[in-house]
C-alpha cells in the first residue's frame, strides 16, 4: 500500500525528522491560505501516487500567495502524465504547499527489504533527483548498498560511513546519521516495504528529505490501523478494493477475457496461456480455497462490471477444493446474474468427472474444456465467433 | 527415503482450529504418522485420535515428533515457527499465508545456526509419495512414486504440473512447495542441492514466478552443481509491473524480477523452459526421455 507525499512527511515528522513546513490543500483558495501561513516562496506539489511529477508540470514554484492560487487552480483537475502513470495519467485533486528549500546538492536514499540477503538494504547515491533505475543502468558504481542485519539493526558507524561515501562533511555527517537512524526506526516499526527519499537534499550543514515515498507491507496492515486509515480510494482500482473486501485477490488488466482461477501461481499461468493463445486477459483473479456459489457469483459480478469483457475462463484445479462444489457455484451464479458472454470451464482434480456431468446437464450454456490448453483455445474461439 | 522426510517422519500439527485437523486427518489416511497437535488451553484432550498438548516443548517430549506443520494464523505464525525451532524440531513447514515480512526477516535471522529447516511460509508443503509422507495441504490422489523431484513457489500450479507428470506415467520423488512469500525459509537452491544428491531423484521440475531473483540464482547453481536434467516453467510473463499478483512475493519492482529475465537465466544454464503451463510434463520428457515408461 502506498501513501501520498504529504502523508509520508507527516510520518517523518512523527519520527523526529525535520521536513520543510507544509500544508495540504484541495482548492486554489486553500493553496493561497497555505502560502500565506507558510510565508515566502513556496512549492505547489500535486499529490498523486506516482513519481516524475516535476517533469510533467506537477511541481511548481510560487513566489507569492496569489501565484500559488493561480498555479493551484491550473493544477487541480489536470491529468498528470508521467513516466510512471501510464498514458491515462492521474487526475490531480490534492495539493501539498511546501516552503521552498535551498538546495546545495541532491542525493538519493532508500530503504527496502532485500530478498537476496534476507535483510534490509540501504541504497544511496550521489545522483539524486534522477531516475534511480537509469543511474543503476548507466553508472552502477554510483549506487551504494549497505546491508542491515535485522537482528542487529542499523549501527551509527554504518550511517556515518555512508555519509562520508556520499561526500558529506563536517556537521552534515551528524545530520545524515540522525536522519538515517530515524528512517530505519520508521521503516521497521511501521512495517514498510519501501522508503524512498529522492532527492535527499543538502542545505548548508543540514541533510533532509525534499520528497518522500513510502510503501507498506500489505500483510502487516492488520497491526497498523493508523496506516490503513491513510488509504486514498481515488488512487486505487475500485474493483481491486471491492474484491479485497470479499476476500478475493484481484488485479485489473486491459484485455477482453475475464478469468477466475484457484491459486495465484495457476492464475498467473492462466493469464500467460490466454496470451499464448493470441488473446488478452481482462483481470487476474485468485478465488483461493473456497470457490462456492457465493464466491463464484461475486467473482462473475466483478468480472462483468467491465464492458470490455467478451468471455470468461474458469480454470480450477481442485485439490482440497471439490470440483462438484465449484460446478454448483458456477451454475447458481450463472442463473442468479445471467451471464450473456461465453463461459469456458475447465475443472480437474477432486470430483472433476461428477462436476463435468453436472455442468452438462445444468441447462445453462457453458463450454467444458479438458486441460488448460483446450480451455485457452476454446475461450479465444468463442470470443472471436 | 530422503534426508528431509521419510518413513521416520513423526508429524506435529501447530494450529488445530479448522484446517489443522482436516489436513491432519487426510495425512493420516494417506499414511503419515501424525503424532500430536498443539492447542494452547486444550492440553490433555484428543481430537480425531490426535493427542493435544499445551505447547511444542511438551508435545515433543511426549511424542518425539521430528517434524511440524504450522496452520497458526498470520499474526502469531512467526512466533510459532520460533517455538518449533526452540524445541529443536528439524523440519518445520509453515502453510500460513499473510505473515508480515518484518516477522519473517526476524525469523530467518533467528533460525541461523539452529537445527531447524523451515519450508514456507505460504506454501502447500511437502509430499514424498514413496514413503506416504504428506506434510501440508496437497491433494494426495494426483501423486505417484517416481523419479522426478518438484520444487515450486506455487500451490495449484504445482498440482497441475504433478498431474501432467503422473498422466505421462512419470512419478515424483519429493515435491517441495517453497511458497509464494518474499522471504522463504527454503530456497530453490536449497531444494536443488537436496535433489542433486538424492538417489531417488533423477530429474527435476522447477516452477517459478515473477518477483525477486531466486530463479536466476538457482540457474547459476544448476549450471555449476546439478548434473541431472531440469525442466522449468515461470509464471507471470503477462503480469504488469508494480502489481502484487496474489502471492506477496510475486511482484515486479524497480524493473526487476520479470519472467523474461528468469527464463533467459534458466535457459542460459541449460534448463529447458516450457513456454506454456500446459506443457510442463512434456518439457520434462524432452530433457529426460528415458523416464517416460
Amino acid at each position: 500500500m502506498n501513501v501520498h507525499e504529504y502523508q509520508a512527511k507527516a510520518l517523518l515528522r512523527e519520527y523526529g525528522v525535520d521536513v520543510p513546513p507544509g500544508k495540504f490543500a484541495r482548492t486554489a483558495d486553500e493553496a493561497e491560505q497555505a502560502a500565506i501561513a507558510i510565508g515566502g516562496t513556496v512549492v505547489v506539489k500535486a499529490q498523486v501516487h506516482a513519481g516524475g511529477r516535476g517533469k510533467a508540470g506537477g511541481i511548481k514554484l510560487a513566489r507569492s500567495p496569489q501565484d500559488a492560487k493561480s498555479i493551484a487552480s491550473e493544477m487541480l483537475g489536470m491529468r498528470l502524465v508521467t513516466k510512471q502513470t501510464g498514458e491515462k495519467g492521474k487526475l490531480v485533486s490534492k495539493l501539498y504547499i511546501e516552503a521552498a528549500s535551498k538546495i546545495d546538492r541532491e542525493l538519493y536514499l532508500a530503504m527496502l527489504v532485500d530478498r537476496a540477503t534476507q535483510g534490509v538494504a540501504i541504497i544511496a547515491s550521489t545522483e539524486g533527483g534522477m531516475d534511480i533505475e537509469e543511474v543503476a543502468a548507466r553508472t552502477p558504481e554510483k549506487i551504494l548498498n549497505v546491508q542491515i542485519d535485522p537482528l542487529v539493526g542499523i549501527c551509527g558507524f554504518q550511517a556515518r560511513n555512508l555519509a562520508l561515501d556520499l561526500g558529506l562533511e563536517g556537521k552534515q555527517v551528524a545530520s545524515f546519521e540522525k536522519l538515517a537512524l530515524a528512517l530505519y526506526r520508521l521503516f521497521l516499526e511501521k512495517d514498510c516495504s519501501l522508503l524512498e527519499i529522492n532527492p535527499l537534499i543538502v542545505s548548508g550543514q543540514e541533510v533532509g528529505p525534499l520528497d518522500c515515498k513510502l510503501g507498506f507491507d500489505e500483510n502487516a496492515l492488520f497491526r497498523h490501523p493508523e496506516i490503513e486509515a491513510l488509504r486514498d480510494p481515488d488512487e486505487e482500482d475500485a474493483r481491486e478494493t471491492e474484491a479485497g473486501q470479499h476476500g478475493l485477490s484481484w488485479v485489473s488488466l486491459e484485455g477482453n477475457i475475464g478469468c477466475m482461477v484457484n491459486g495465484a501461481g495457476l492464475a498467473m499461468a492462466t493469464l500467460d496461456i490466454i496470451k499464448l493463445a493470441g488473446a488478452e486477459p481482462a483481470n487476474f483473479l485468485d478465488v483461493g480455497g473456497t470457490a462456492d456459489a457465493e464466491r463464484v457469483t461475486q467473482a462473475f459480478r466483478l468480472i462483468l462490471q467491465d464492458e470490455r469483457v467478451e468471455g470468461i475462463l474458469v480454470n480450477i484445479f481442485g485439490g482440497i477444493v471439490r470440483c462438484d462444489l465449484v460446478a454448483e457455484g458456477v451454475i447458481e451464479a450463472a442463473k442468479r446474474i445471467g451471464v450473456a458472454v461465453p463461459v469456458v470451464v475447465r475443472l480437474d482434480g477432486t470430483n472433476a468427472e461428477q462436476a463435468r456431468e453436472m455442468l452438462a446437464s445444468s441447462g445453462i450454456s457453458i463450454i467444458p474444456a479438458a486441460g488448460m490448453q483446450d480451455a485457452a483455445e476454446k475461450i479465444v474461439a468463442a470470443v472471436r465467433s | 527415503m530422503s534426508a528431509w522426510i521419510g518413513s521416520q517422519t513423526r508429524l506435529l500439527v501447530q494450529g488445530f482450529g479448522r484446517e489443522g485437523p482436516r489436513h491432519a486427518a487426510i495425512s493420516k489416511q494417506y499414511g503419515t504418522q501424525v503424532v500430536g497437535a498443539v492447542r494452547p488451553g486444550q492440553g490433555g484432550t484428543e481430537v480425531d485420535g490426535v493427542p493435544c498438548f499445551e505447547n511444542v516443548k511438551r508435545a515433543v517430549e511426549a511424542t518425539q515428533a521430528n517434524a511440524s506443520v504450522i496452520f497458526v494464523p498470520a499474526p502469531a505464525a512467526g512466533d510459532a515457527i520460533l517455538e518449533a525451532a526452540a524445541a529443536e524440531i528439524p523440519l518445520v513447514v509453515c502453510i500460513t499465508e499473510g505473515i508480515p515480512v518484518r516477522d519473517m526477516l526476524r525469523v530467518r535471522a533467528a533460525l541461523r545456526g539452529t537445527k531447524t529447516r523451515l519450508i514456507g511460509p505460504n506454501c502447500p508443503g511437502l509430499m514424498e509419495p514413496a514413503s506416504k509422507v504428506r506434510i501440508g495441504i496437497a491433494p494426495p490422489s494426483i501423486f505417484k512414486p517416481g523419479p522426478v523431484g518438484v520444487v515450486s513457489r506455487s500451490g495449484t500450479l504445482t498440482y497441475e504440473a504433478v498431474h501432467q507428470l503422473s498422466q505421462l506415467g512419470i512419478g515424483q520423488s519429493t515435491c517441495i512447495g517453497i511458497g509464494g512469500d518474499p522471504i522463504p525459509g527454503t530456497s530453490f537452491i536449497d531444494a536443488l542441492e537436496f535433489f542433486a544428491s538424492d538417489p531417488a531423484t533423477q530429474a527435476v521440475v522447477m516452477i517459478g514466478e515473477i518477483g525477486g531473483t531466486a530463479e536466476e540464482a538457482a540457474a547459476e547453481y544448476v549450471a555449476a552443481h546439478v548434473h541431472k536434467p531440469v525442466a522449468a516453467f515461470i509464471g507471470g510473463r503477462t503480469a504488469p509491473p508494480g502489481k502484487r499478483m496474489g502471492h506477496a512475493g510475486a511482484i515486479i519492482s524497480g524493473g526487476k524480477g520479470t519472467a523474461q529475465e528468469k527464463v533467459a537465466a534458466l535457459e542460459k544454464a541449460g534448463i529447458a523452459v516450457s513456454d506454456s503451463p500446459a506443457t510442463i510434463g512434456a518439457t520434462l520428457v524432452q530433457v529426460a526421455p528415458g523416464l517416460k515408461p
